[in-house]
């Protein structure tokens, strides 16, 4: 069961003088919803943009599903890109697209699906995600916040990734939406059995759905394991972030299931 | 995928990675349509499968489980959830057959929209204008400065390239004809009075609506994306005081220098292409040049460069402010304001040509 999906090995990043990750190495597990988290400029966005190519690390190695993306060509490029999905922090849907070919934009670039099965995908992601059939005509910009996230995720899954990756996934919803969102990638998550790699700053977002949290400070991962494991690790940033008065709040909420982490 | 009397055994993989080879789809489901409806279906050595090769199998089998058929329990999962969605068809917009009506309607509509908002704006810009003579210290100087420098002086290069290849084009043509009436000397005074009077103008203009007024535009839609110009509102600022005067500013005083640029260039293709074609040496062009441009003529081609500078500025102003936060508005919104930019210096220029008609022209006054 514990197969690395993403192996990353003494990365660094740089940004001219400003070391931003040194000697950094973190390993995502197959099927499991991996959280970064760390303050405003540790770099997890950072990390992200480099799991999925979009950055070069200065030094290190980046494994994604058994390739090596340094050495990676520009066709196993674009293959191993048919087996993820992307879900942007503010969804980056096409605004000139509508709902429906936003959406099925993935599935027409194979060119091999055959254009009745690219509705049938689309509508069933579509309602999957809680949309309804008259949404599919709608233009991004007719769309709510939440929508838009739902959209972005419909257009993430609609190749069937492997792995998910969402930015900042409930930033910029309230409570309610963001509790539905949350539910949702639960659900999606045991259905399609992706592998899910997460960043986010909401604690109640993490908590919910995390299995492993990997904390990002002082240029690499100080702590990588289940809630309860990271809480027992010393440092000034967990204390603040997860002991704070917010995180104390969503921890109690989380006691009833999980009476394990004991420490406050 | 196996046949065998009366059973289809489906194996291996049916995921996207398989499936979406090229002709792959096509071929399994070939193989799939011929089971029937009494097929016993066996799933349960299926290596892989995902949402397309569900759907695949789904629509093979009409939408519905076969009655006859073995799978594993997260197979029948997959099938659940695709049972218990609507079969929804895509809704589409038929063409309405009175479209063209709606269209022509909602363009005329439109177009009254704009022009109410373009004279409510230039109703704006005279109390702003107001207001900065009487108390000139607190007027964005520096954002003029900078306005005037990008759209006046990094405009000198391609102005002066452009009015030196018509300048020469015009000289080059004109020469010819005007040589077989032995009208030659008449060449400088055709030049002088055209150029300065309506081409020079005519050209500056339509470059810096292309160049200046496109990019008002989409730097003001910009500013829309980014939420900027509502920040500006919030804190007090009037975007007709901050954005829009400075540029109709920097515009109008940009513009008439632009134009004397020029003209100038244009001039001096004209001389070039007439020493070259009929052997008018450079000497006499210039002694024959202060006869050629009246002082009036100067001046209209000055107020025209004021005129049509103002011009640019509002529509582009105006297009810039109604972008909507999508990026589809942005590059609509940037080719109409310059569409209607360049449409609006020629209307201008139509009117100035009927109101000053009598004015300046040889043989009328």
């Amino acid at each position: 069961m514990m197969t690395p999906v993403i192996t990353i090995e003494n990365l660094r990043t740089a940004f001219g003088d400003h070391v931003v990750h040194d000697n950094l190495s973190l390993t995502v597990n197959e099927g499991e919803i991996l959280s970064l988290v760390g303050g405003s400029g540790s770099g997890k966005t950072t990390l992200l943009r480099q799991i999925i190519a979009l950055d070069q690390p200065a030094a290190g190695r980046v494994e994604v599903l058994d390739k090596d993306l340094s050495t990676l060509s520009a066709n196993d490029r674009r293959r191993l890109a048919r087996r993820w999905g992307v879900l942007f922090q503010a969804g980056a849907l096409f605004s000139s697209l509508t709902v429906f070919d936003n959406v099925a934009l993935p599935l027409r670039e194979l060119r091999t699906i055959p254009e009745d099965l690219v509705r049938d995908l689309v509508m069933s992601r579509l309602d999957m995600v809680g949309l309804s059939a008259s949404d599919a005509t709608k233009r991004p910009s007719d769309l709510s916040g939440g929508m838009v996230k739902r959209v972005a995720l419909a257009r993430a899954l609609s190749l069937d990734p492997a792995l998910l990756f969402l930015d900042e996934p409930t930033a910029g919803l309230d409570p309610q939406r963001s509790d539905e969102f949350v539910a949702l990638v639960r659900a999606l998550h045991r259905h399609l059995k992706f592998t899910v790699v997460m960043v986010t700053h909401d604690l109640d977002t993490l908590l919910a759905l995390s299995t492993r949290i990997a904390v990002l400070a002082d240029k690499r991962v100080i702590a990588c394991g289940t809630a309860q494991e990271v809480l027992q690790v010393d440092h000034p940033f967990i204390h603040t972030f997860f002991l704070g008065e917010r995180g104390r709040r969503a921890l109690a909420e989380l006691a009833p299931e999980e009476t394990a982490y004991g420490k406050s | 995928m196996l046949h065998e009397a009366g059973a289809c055994v489906v194996t291996g993989d049916w995921s996207m990675q398989s499936l979406s080879a090229a002709g792959e789809i096509a071929a399994r489901r070939r193989a799939l349509a011929r089971a029937t409806a009494q097929t016993r279906w066996d799933l349960s050595a299926l290596a892989r499968l995902d949402t397309l090769g569900a759907h695949v199998l789904w629509r093979a089998w009409g939408s519905r489980l076969p009655e006859h058929i073995t799978l594993s329990a997260s197979h029948r999962e997959i099938f659940t959830v695709l049972s218990g969605q609507p079969r929804a068809e895509v809704p589409r917009d038929d063409p309405d057959p009175l479209g063209w009506l709606v269209w022509l309607g909602a363009f005329l509509i439109e177009g009254g929209r704009h022009a109410r908002a373009l004279i409510e704006m230039l109703g704006h810009l005279v109390f702003d204008l107001g207001k900065f003579i009487t108390h000139p210290t607190r007027g964005p100087w520096r954002e003029i400065s900078a306005q005037i420098f990008r759209i006046g002086a990094q405009a000198l290069g391609i102005t002066a390239l452009v009015g030196f290849l018509i300048g020469v084009v015009l000289s080059y043509l004109s020469a010819q004809q005007l040589s077989t009436f032995g009208a030659d000397r008449f060449l400088v005074r055709l030049l002088g009075a055209s150029i300065v009077r309506e081409l020079g103008p005519l050209l500056a203009a339509i470059l810096v609506a292309g160049r200046s007024g496109s990019a008002i535009t989409a730097q003001l839609g910009v500013m829309r994306l980014t939420q900027e110009l509502d920040a500006l509102r919030v804190m007090g600022i009037s975007h007709s005081q901050r954005l829009i005067l400075p540029r109709v500013v920097a515009l109008a005083v940009a513009m008439p220098l632009l134009v004397l640029w020029t003209d100038a260039a244009a001039l001096l293709g004209g001389m070039l292409a007439a020493q070259v074609t009929l052997g008018m040496t450079p000497q006499y062009f210039f002694g024959a040049l202060p006869d050629a441009i009246s002082q009036i003529n100067y001046a209209i081609g000055m107020g025209k460069g004021v005129a049509f500078g103002v011009t640019i500025a509002l529509i582009a102003c105006h297009f810039g402010l109604r972008i909507e936060p999508n990026t589809t508005s942005l590059g609509r919104g940037t080719t109409q304001s310059v569409v209607t930019a360049i449409t609006a210096v020629i209307l201008v220029d139509a009117v100035f040509a009927i109101a000053l008609a009598g004015v300046g022209l040889p043989g009328q006054g």
